[in-house]
């Protein structure tokens, strides 16, 4: 059989941003994924850091001093804060709705359609003023007047 | 008499040619169109009037088929469900591509044979396991209205793959097995006539199965039937959780009548169905 030429069409990871005119739900799902991948570059420099106690203090002092700076204080400290709000908080209403609640029944397709993500669109809403509300109350923490 | 009116649009169309082009590139027609005309309809008027080079996918031309699936100004749609004023960009203009996901064949033509191969991967029949095809014959399985609107929704799919491409998972991971098999997956799993819970929960079970999706829900967001195949992943999901934690167990719980339906009686005249052609085995 002939071998024809084609051409492969794939997004890749174009399909998680671009294209444009996409629901609500979708850009969660990339922020979700984003703040995901965020928490565990976090995870990795943080168990790094505490395996440097193994090699005593100076080896911890000097890592901690590092990690000290403006930059993590007022810059990376807030976004790993901020990823593990809305990682955690969309994270509660994926359980829920992974687990077949609050996407309704199954119901004949009578246009115009209304689908599961009409079904379970207040809960992303309120996981989403969830996560308002806490990331205010954080922000103040991080750069309020005490600071 | 009423005034057909008459628009100009300019069609922004993504060729490509395997024996001719290294990459895809776009080619721009103008065209005119009465009001009301489909997507479906232009590419037609750019065949029979401008360029009869230009290769699409078609059938049905009533949004029944699910051959002309394009991404048309950028969402995936059927072409001919589509009106071209419904999508005009920047005034006048249209664009149509292939169906991204997919390899292309040659301009608005994608090589749907992953889908297929993934579709009959989830076993997309009945399966009783043990049984026979018909293991009474004049007899049927019995099923109230409560357990058929269990499935209903998901048996309306076309396989028309506009879910495959709005996935922004599938974009990432070709073994995902994608929403649509996926959703057929549930709709059979849901059958109480179906016993193949195991047989399925081996395939779609998997890390590259249900697991992998993650609720951005675009699948039912583009469907042109209103399947709904997000809620059918969800409900998936949670069957073979639930069957995990063993709170239930898939068998194919219908029973069948004792004879035929009362009022279902062959009427004088009507010849008997033709012999089965193929030997009856036993579905595994």
């Amino acid at each position: 059989m002939v071998e024809r030429k084609r051409y492969d069409n794939r997004l890749g990871f174009w399909g998680w941003l671009g294209g444009g005119r996409w629901g609500f739900e979708r850009y969660v799902y990339t922020l979700h994924r984003v703040t995901g991948l965020g928490l565990l570059g976090y995870f990795l420099l943080h168990i790094l850091l505490t395996t440097s106690r193994a090699f005593g203090e100076p080896a911890w002092t000097a890592w901690m001093d590092r990690v000290s700076g403006p930059v993590f204080r007022y810059v990376f400290e807030p976004l790993v804060f901020a990823a593990f709000v809305i990682h955690g908080m969309n994270g509660i209403r994926l359980i829920l709705v992974e687990l077949g609640f609050a996407v309704g029944k199954p119901e004949d397709p009578v246009y115009p359609y209304r689908t599961s993500l009409n079904k379970q669109r207040p809960l992303l809403v309120a996981v989403m003023i969830a996560a308002g509300v806490v990331l205010a109350i954080g922000g103040v923490d991080f750069f309020g007047m005490g600071h | 008499m009423s005034e057909t009116r008459i628009l100009e649009v300019v069609y922004r169309v993504r060729r490509f040619h395997p024996e001719k082009d290294e990459k895809p590139y776009w080619q721009e027609y103008t065209i005119q169109v009465e009001k009301g005309a489909t997507v479906l309809d232009g590419l037609h008027r750019i065949r029979e009037t401008t360029d009869p080079t230009l290769s699409y996918r078609y059938s049905c031309r009533m949004g029944v088929c699910g051959s002309c699936g394009m991404l048309i100004s950028g969402k995936p749609r059927l072409a001919c469900n589509t009106q071209i004023e419904e999508v005009l960009i920047q005034g006048n203009l249209v664009t149509v591509a292939p169906l991204p996901n997919f390899d292309v064949v040659k301009d608005l033509v994608p090589d749907l044979a992953p889908l297929f191969e993934k579709h009959r991967a989830v076993r997309p029949h009945i399966l009783r396991e043990g049984d026979a095809l018909d293991p009474e014959p004049g007899t049927e399985w019995l099923q109230t209205p409560q357990e058929l609107d269990r499935y209903v929704q998901f048996t309306y799919c076309i396989r028309c793959g506009l879910c495959m491409v709005a996935c922004p998972t599938f974009a990432t991971d070709p073994e995902y097995l994608g929403p649509m098999p996926l959703a057929q997956a549930y709709r059979y799993i849901a059958d109480s006539r179906d016993g193949g819970f195991e047989t399925r929960r081996e395939i779609a079970g998997t890390a590259h199965g249900a697991y992998r999706c993650h609720y951005a829900g675009e699948c039912s967001n583009v469907c042109p039937k209103g399947v709904d195949p997000a809620r059918a992943i969800q409900l998936l999901k949670r069957e073979f959780v639930l069957s995990y934690l063993k709170v239930i167990r898939h068998r194919g719980k219908a029973s069948r009548s004792e004879g035929p339906i009362a009022g279902a009686e062959r009427k004088a005249g009507v010849p008997e169905a033709p012999a089965y052609t193929i030997e009856q085995k036993p579905l595994t």
